[in-house]
């Protein structure tokens, strides 16, 4: 076959292709629709009735929005975040655990707050306060009970709580939503510490490093790349969810105080048309932030899989090309 | 430097009697036993799934001991006797045991988050608390002594195999062990970075590093070994200095599993 090219000059040899593309008319009438779609949105956003910008701008002008969406909104997705982190990072050791009891209540408490409703389990706190109509006492457990047996009539509280003052504050946001979101994180912490290589454990044993310290030092760190994403995607998704607090209800939170306004104005659209814009900007802001965390985390981590990739393949083949690469620096 | 005289006389620093190791119903090892002397080199061989892998994961607690017992410096490793009883050793105690023993693995296991002189100063922060300054003094020691000072700030990922496992070496030797203990160190290498590998090894023996090589280098064990054993089907079929094992061995496994290798 090389003599044929050879025999060719280059004027007969096949240059450049300049050809006629498919022709796909399903693509265009779909692109058509969606286009028309996108104008009929656009045109009823700036001439429909119920839309008053005005309004809205001036809605989210207002001092009590703004302080609800720094001391609600994105005070309680903080909050609930590094509690939902912490928790779930425990839980998920626990769930590893040798021991089945420690295994069995992490999986109990995944199992049950993975299956509540956000909505429902922040009405739940809210009402909290039946719960305990005295208060509720912080101090050991069942201890009317054990002192009874030592023919004692006491109780061992070292405080106590008024849950009903407690249950509409942020404090009991971030409890109910950072409850919620720690089985959710155990889940993606779990997976990101099997994610690392058992040799790692070894490697650190063998040392004389103890469990505690191995985790620490050389397994969760290795951890959070596969950690990081699906963490930033669970803050985005609790940004929005902070929308359910009005169920406690949280009065300095922002979408409570948007519909505060839509009801007294009767202006209910442009006001949730205000809470829209604040998610839709906000969120937009949190992933971008996401994107580049995943970006630069994915980056370190891709070279290094390409190069292990590499090593396996010459360790398999060692007459692959690579092999003289992966000795070269010698 | 090789087969200098080793002092049999005094206590071993590694003693196994009678060891067994089962995996649920399947019994790996059927009763080894096997003394290591302070500055012997001992080479085990033997088939895959011969169980030389596991003993030596069971003298560093790798895996859980099921009968028998290992001392090391005269000490039980994973268990201890008080009044007649047997305990099995706590979690800090078996660190501690771990701490003395040098181990370095076929896929060289090193911490992928951290630099080569990192890797080397880890155990001597962590687990010999040293300071920061006295662990790295000792670490460009160990990185001169494997030839590797001029990769002490690249991480692992950067270093060929070679390079790697010559800093897990450094890693382990960097906690003052008694005994160090390899796992097919060079099986995870191109052909042509085992001999730097190997290399490294044979300096450590020479300098009376005592240690246990699970390997197949038969070159490595005729030149360095001071005793090999070769091990199959989870006993010891045989064992001897090289010369006798590899050179002229008596039992008709021994010389199927040398046929097969040296060709």
């Amino acid at each position: 076959m090389t003599q044929i090219g050879a025999a060719q000059t280059d004027d007969e040899r096949p240059g450049t292709i300049d050809a006629i593309p498919v022709r796909r008319p399903g693509r265009i009438v779909a692109a058509v629709f969606a286009a028309a779609i996108g104008a009929l949105i656009v045109v009823q956003l700036i001439v429909n009735p119920a839309f008053d910008w005005a309004f809205t701008f001036e809605a989210m002008n207002q001092r009590a929005v703004i302080q609800g969406f720094i001391w609600g909104t994105l005070t309680a997705t903080v909050g609930a975040m590094a509690l939902g982190v912490t928790l779930g990072v425990g839980l998920a050791v626990m769930r590893m655990s040798d021991n089945p009891v420690l295994r069995w209540s992490a999986g109990i408490y995944i199992w049950f707050f993975r299956a509540i409703p956000r909505y429902v389990l922040l009405l739940i706190l809210g009402a909290a306060g039946a719960f305990a109509v005295g208060g509720l006492g912080i101090g050991v457990p069942f201890d009317r009970e054990i002192l009874a047996l030592f023919g004692i009539d006491g109780t061992l509280r070292i405080a106590t709580i008024d849950l009903n003052r407690l249950s509409t504050t942020i404090w009991m946001a971030i409890l109910g939503l950072g409850l919620s979101e720690a089985a959710y994180m155990a889940e993606i912490a779990r997976s990101g510490i099997l994610s690392v290589d058992k040799g790692q454990w070894e490697a650190a044993r063998a040392l004389g490093m103890s469990n505690g310290e191995t985790m620490w030092r050389i397994i969760l760190p290795q951890a959070m790349r596969v950690i990081i994403p699906p963490t930033g995607n669970e803050t985005i998704a609790m940004f929005k969810d902070t929308s359910l607090l009005s169920a406690l209800p949280l009065a300095t939170e922002m979408f409570f105080q948007f519909r505060m306004i839509g009801t007294a104005t009767y202006k209910l659209i442009p006001s949730y048309a205000g809470a829209t814009l604040y998610y839709v900007i906000t969120a937009t802001i949190l992933g971008i932030g996401q994107s580049w965390l995943e970006k630069r985390f994915g980056r370190g981590y891709e070279a290094a899989d390409a190069k292990q990739r590499r090593k396996t393949k010459v360790a398999v083949d060692p007459n692959s090309d690579s092999l003289r690469f992966a000795g070269a620096d010698h | 430097m090789t087969n200098q005289a080793i002092d049999r006389s005094g206590e071993p620093l590694v003693r196994a009697v009678n060891v067994h190791k089962s995996f649920g119903d399947v019994e790996v090892l059927k009763g080894i036993d096997l003394e290591v002397y302070p500055g012997e080199v001992v080479v085990l061989l033997g088939p895959s799934g011969s169980g030389k892998t596991t003993f030596l994961r069971l003298v560093n607690q790798m895996e859980t001991l099921t009968g028998g017992r290992i001392w090391v410096n005269g000490e039980l490793i994973g268990i201890e006797e008080r009044d007649g009883k047997l305990y099995r050793r706590k979690d800090s105690d078996i660190s501690r045991q771990r701490s003395k023993i040098g181990m370095v693995f076929q896929r060289f296991n090193l911490f992928p988050h951290k630099t080569a002189i990192e890797n080397i100063t880890e155990g001597q922060l962590v687990v010999s608390k040293k300071s920061k300054k006295a662990a790295e003094e000792r670490a460009w020691d160990l990185l001169n002594q494997v030839g590797l000072t001029d990769k002490a700030r690249a991480y692992p990922s950067q270093l060929s195999g070679g390079q790697q496992q010559r800093i897990a070496i450094a890693r382990a030797l960097a906690m003052d062990p008694e005994l160090m203990l390899f796992d097919e160190p060079t099986s995870a290498l191109d052909p042509e970075l085992v001999g730097e590998v190997l290399a490294v090894m044979k300096t450590l023996a020479a300098e009376g590093v005592t240690m246990i090589v699970v390997t197949h280098e038969m070159g490595f064990a005729r030149e360095v070994a001071d005793r090999v054993f070769f091990m199959d089907d989870g006993v010891v079929v045989e064992s001897g200095t090289p010369a006798e094992v590899l050179g002229n061995p008596k039992q008709e496994r021994t010389k199927a599993f040398l046929a097969r290798v040296r060709h």
